[in-house]
């Protein structure tokens, strides 16, 4: 039985698709964006968010862990990440949810129990599921396996992703897609491979080539102020947007910070600490700009 | 339309005016009662009553008003009702001193409580022969608070007029009265006197609101004389006009359809304290002919007709609820009185009533912003999205009002209770969510049910263990039930035996209104009781519905799913340890409760385990109750709303076994335990709409949503989506507070910044300042949903 691997199923998603939608949350992801608002997405593998906060310190994870990986040191309670095999056992006696085990590996029945329980919801809506993460083409016989089990229930479909993929796994699973939410980040080469830790020409050419197919594209542009707003990779979004005949809209999503916690909780470091959000002129400005190449442009998404 | 100048005025007068407590009606029934009038049937007693204080109460026009006519000498100056509850002079003190929802008492009317009215009704008031006439089970209930009673201080009320009034006048109702009269068959009809009886009576109170409004005619006269203004004299010389033309004869206009609804409301408030107060019910639909009869005659533009509604709600605001009586009259801490105006719904042939008047209806609500009237909008899946759209952008405004009903829900609800469908097209909910076939019902709220304290005394075979008394059945030691079922069938045991206690009770209760507190003035506005020759209180309208209103579901689900899931599916805790942990209320066992919260199946997560447990439970709530006989003909059936009990119905329960911390509010309506649902709105949704809403007489459900969720178009078209969805789900009823719970907590630490701060509380709006200090942090603790 194919089984993928997700973190997250969030129900009454409304800012990816139309409608009211269930977005299921892949794990794994080929970039590494510095603003990624999804960190506990990048990793393939399962692992442990911990929230201090909670942490009644009580000890129950230190007794049950077999690698001997956990300690209370103090107020402290300390993971060594290289004994840890995230078995998630320390998870299942930590009633004050302060261990939670990120990643679950699931089969498309499970995963379709959950989406079919809100079909009421995409019916009266417009709305359906979106497959997000993570890059679900990551995981490209998983997401093919859903796309058709939802189009066997005639839900409405919709794929957020960074196309960093084989032409071959996107050509597989385009059908069954209603609507992809594609992202486009950076223009230039460079600080693509800077900033994301992978080069833009597999997401670039896949794009060309669903919008030769005739695919429903939306585009999510992220605005993230010192790193893609400058005025160059404007006009060079703008001018490559323009020339996909399939576009439909150019989503531009404004950067905002709210993610710095979960970076917090899986011990990792934010690489933005002292971006802000863009203001509300600047991001009427680039709409502006791409309203003038005869786009559509929504913001927020 | 911006206000009127003189509507932004009359507004400003009414937020500002201070709730005094009046004692010109309790003075004015003390004379009467006072009189010897010889040997004189009850009806007529109280009819002379009526009449006595309809002449005699204090005409008040106050300046620039419209719409005319005050339940008190001024605004604000709530009357009493000593017949009923006679208030004790530390009962005063308390109204007068008291932090929130206080009453001002000054030392002459605690001098006239102490001289005359204490002295006279002391004993005599029917809350005094209640208690008398209760059980020792049915006290030791209640005063564990295991339930309430609505009847011990206020009277049945708790029904809504239809458009009757708008066909006909007063006249009218007097001849259909003395019809009823001719026809009385002496001869074969046992109760053919006491018929006589009450038609006289209901005689008797259709000439005194006649007169009552003569009264404010002349006046309006003597001002009109005095009046310097030209324009405010013609303005007084019309409510003359309409003070003479209503409600004798039918109304002609817009302008008398709404001043004759109103000296009608001041009549049913006036004869007794009615639960709820009392309301117009479906308003667009009575007032629509008036509105296009009087554009397509010129007589009546918009602005006109959105500045007589604007004076209308203004006249609702300035009467606050009756003043409680007994110190823990924490029960209902709100000044506000529950009249509920309708928009909306269905047209008795099945079509879309949706007019234009139900959109001014809405402008208004939205530019008013008040407390009262309530208001609600009834949709049905016939209805334009506009309308749902237009309730949203004022739902988002965040004072959260108007509630969101499900007509073709409310119909197949009335029709099961047997009804007919007119007449459930026709109906509507009124007070918080209380379904009615309206001016044909009486449809009674006997009390609210603590389902978690009797859950609580079935795990202590029937030991209260706040009080040490046992005052349920001895139904086994918990810790010897070797199955949930066992549990299930202990608690049902319980709950039937309370609901027994309860349904006596109220047998009586009922029998004691229609014997010593009829209301001839209430009964010749419902049908059938003028064809009937029989009072309100007695089985006269045509459908007689008692309500037993459950609280508590959420906390009494995740109390038992916990047993279910922890105690014997899985047993990770023992009966004998959880009984334990409950008795300690967690101190030192926070592991265990954060396992209870966590670590457990919760309802409103569209979880089947613990959505399977709530249905059970009300199913059982509901096999308990559904088809007792009462005594007017009808049936009892349940309902599920709080009001504020359920912050009360916490203070009297100890810990529960969903990690609910002793002495804390339980869950209100059917919503989820505050904080418990944490998978977003839709599966709330689910969850709660998993119970059988057909078969209550309305469900409340309460939803938190952020403001940024709604700020823009396509979050108001999601919340469209979510009403359309859950009443597609056949959901009765739900209402939304838009308010992050940073404002909140704002609003307590500085309440002078935030004394205009409306929040939807359960089935109605209040001003935030206005709630107890545990009220506003359970509202707080609801989860609000954002967007993902």
């Amino acid at each position: 039985m194919i089984t993928g691997t997700i973190f997250d199923i969030k129900k009454f998603s409304i800012h990816d698709g139309p409608g009211i939608r269930t977005t299921v949350f892949f794990k794994g992801c080929p970039l590494t964006c510095q603003w990624c608002h999804n960190p506990e997405g990048q990793k393939p593998e399962p692992e442990l968010m911990f929230r201090a906060s909670r942490c009644l310190k009580c000890g129950a994870c230190v007794s049950v862990c077999t690698q001997g990986a956990i300690s209370i040191d103090g107020d402290d309670t300390v993971t060594d990440s290289e004994q840890c095999t995230v078995c998630g056992d320390c998870v299942e006696v930590c009633y004050a949810e302060a261990r939670e085990s990120v990643g679950r590996q699931v089969t498309v029945p499970e995963v379709m129990a959950e989406i079919e329980r809100d079909i009421v919801f995409y019916d009266e809506s417009g709305g359906g599921v979106t497959f997000s993460g993570g890059e679900p083409l990551l995981q490209g016989d998983f997401l093919l396996a859903l796309l058709l089990a939802c189009k066997e229930q005639e839900i409405h479909t919709a794929l957020d992703t960074c196309g960093y993929s084989s032409w071959e796994t996107l050509n597989s699973i385009r059908e069954h897609v209603d609507v992809f939410l594609y992202d486009l980040k950076l223009m230039d080469d460079g600080n693509h491979r800077r900033f994301t830790g992978a080069s833009n020409e597999l997401c670039l050419s896949n794009l060309q080539a669903l919008s030769r197919e005739g695919q429903n594209i939306v585009l999510r542009v992220p605005i993230i102020p010192g790193i893609n707003d400058d005025d160059a990779n404007i006009h060079q979004t703008a001018a490559f947007a323009s020339t996909l005949s399939s576009l439909n809209r150019v989503d531009l999503l404004p950067y905002h910070h709210t993610a710095i916690q979960k970076y917090n909780r899986l011990d990792k470091l934010y690489g933005l600490p002292e971006t802000r959000r863009p203001s509300d002129e600047q991001i009427a400005d680039i709409a502006q700009t791409l309203r003038g190449l005869g786009l559509q442009v929504q913001i927020g998404g | 339309m911006p206000m009127t100048e003189r509507v932004a005025r009359l507004r400003q007068q009414s937020l500002e005016a201070v709730p005094t407590l009046s004692t010109e009606r309790a003075e004015l029934i003390t004379e009467f009662y006072r009189q010897d009038l010889g040997p004189v049937s009850a009806p007529v007693r109280r009819a002379l009553a009526f009449k006595y204080l309809m002449e005699h109460k204090t005409v008040c026009i106050n300046d620039g008003e419209l719409i005319v006519g005050e339940k008190g000498p001024a605004p604000k100056a709530a009357p009493t009702y000593p017949e009923l509850c006679c208030h004790s002079l530390e009962d005063l003190d308390i109204l007068n001193s008291r932090a929130k929802t206080s009453f001002v008492v000054s030392s002459e009317a605690r001098e006239v409580y102490r001289e005359t009215i204490i002295p006279f009704w002391q004993g005599k008031s029917i809350r005094d022969l209640i208690f008398r006439e209760m059980t020792d089970d049915w006290k030791a209930a209640y005063e564990c608070g295991v339930f309430t009673e609505f009847m011990e201080q206020r009277a049945p009320g708790h029904t809504v007029l239809d458009d009757k009034i708008y066909h006909k006048g007063f006249l009218d109702f007097e001849r259909d009265i003395q019809h009823s009269l001719r026809h009385l068959d002496y001869l074969t009809d046992p109760q053919a006197y006491a018929k006589q009886e009450e038609l006289k009576a209901m005689l008797i109170c259709a000439g005194a609101l006649i007169r009552f409004a003569e009264r404010h005619a002349e006046v309006a006269l003597e001002l009109a004389k005095r009046e310097k203004d030209p324009h405010r004299k013609k303005e007084l010389e019309r409510i003359a006009e309409v003070c003479t033309h209503v409600p004798a004869h039918p109304p002609r206009d817009f302008w008398e359809a709404l001043q004759y609804y109103w000296f009608v409301h001041l009549g049913v408030t006036t004869e007794l304290n009615t639960w709820d107060s009392f309301n117009p019910g479906r308003l667009d639909q009575h007032l629509y002919p008036f509105y296009t009869e009087g554009l397509e005659e010129g007589t009546l533009d918009r602005e006109r007709a959105e500045e007589l509604l604007q004076c209308f709600w203004i006249k609702f605001n300035n009467q606050p609820a009756p003043p409680k009586v007994g110190v823990t009259a924490a029960e209902s801490g709100t000044y506000t009185d529950f009249a509920l105006i309708n928009t909306g719904g269905l047209k008795d042939d099945g079509s879309d009533a949706v007019n234009e008047v139900t959109y001014l209806i809405l402008d208004v609500v939205e530019e008013m912003r008040l407390v009262q009237p309530s208001s609600c909008v009834q949709v049905s899946k016939k209805n334009p999205n506009r309308f749902v759209k237009r309730a949203a952008r004022i739902i988002r405004t965040g004072f959260g009002q108007p509630s969101v009903f499900n007509t073709d829900l409310i119909v197949q609800e009335l029709i099961r209770q047997g009804k007919s469908v007119e007449d459930a097209r026709n109906g509507g909910s009124s007070g918080c969510v209380e379904v009615g076939a309206f001016g044909k019902e009486c449809y009674i709220l006997t009390g609210y049910l603590n389902m978690v304290k009797i859950f609580e005394l079935t795990l202590n075979n029937g030991l209260d263990t706040r009080t040490g008394r046992r005052i349920g059945l001895e139904t086994g030691d918990a810790t010897q039930f070797e199955s949930f079922e066992e549990l299930f069938e202990a608690y049902e045991k319980q709950l039937n035996h309370f609901v027994d206690v309860k349904v006596r009770g109220n047998n009586v209760i009922e029998r004691l209104y229609a014997s010593y507190m009829p209301a001839p003035f209430l009964s010749l506005l419902i049908d059938d009781c003028i064809v009937t020759g029989k009072d309100y209180h007695d089985g006269g309208a045509r459908y007689n519905t008692m309500y037993i209103q459950g609280v508590g579901l959420g906390t009494v689900t995740d109390s038992a799913t916990a047993i279910k899931y922890h105690v014997f599916d899985k047993g990770t805790l023992s009966m004998e340890a959880l009984l334990g942990v409950l008795r300690d209320n967690f101190e030192g066992h926070e592991r265990v409760r954060q396992m209870l919260v966590n670590k457990t199946p919760k309802y409103g997560n569209d979880d089947d385990y613990a959505d399977e447990v709530m249905v059970a439970l009300f199913e059982a709530f509901f096999s308990a109750v559904d088809g007792r006989p009462n005594t007017k003909g009808g049936s009892y059936r349940i309902n599920l709303l709080p009001t504020t009990v359920h912050v009360y119905f916490g203070s009297v329960a100890g810990a529960t076994p969903d990690g609910r911390q002793a002495w804390e509010p339980l869950s209100e309506g059917v919503s989820p335990v505050q904080g418990a649902d944490r998978r977003g709105p839709t599966a709330v949704l689910k969850s709660v709409a998993k119970m059988d809403h057909a078969r209550t007489g309305g469900a409340l459900l309460n939803q938190k949503f952020t403001p940024q969720l709604l700020q823009d178009d396509a979050g108001l078209g999601n919340l469209v989506h979510l009403i359309r969805t859950y009443f597609k789900l056949d959901g009765h009823h739900v209402q939304f507070n838009v308010v992050d719970a940073a404002t909140l907590r704002a609003a307590q630490e500085h309440p002078e910044q935030y004394r205009d701060l409306i929040v939807r509380v359960a089935g109605y709006s209040d001003y935030f300042c206005d709630l107890s200090a545990t009220l506003q942090d359970e509202i707080i603790s609801r989860t609000e949903h954002h967007a993902f």
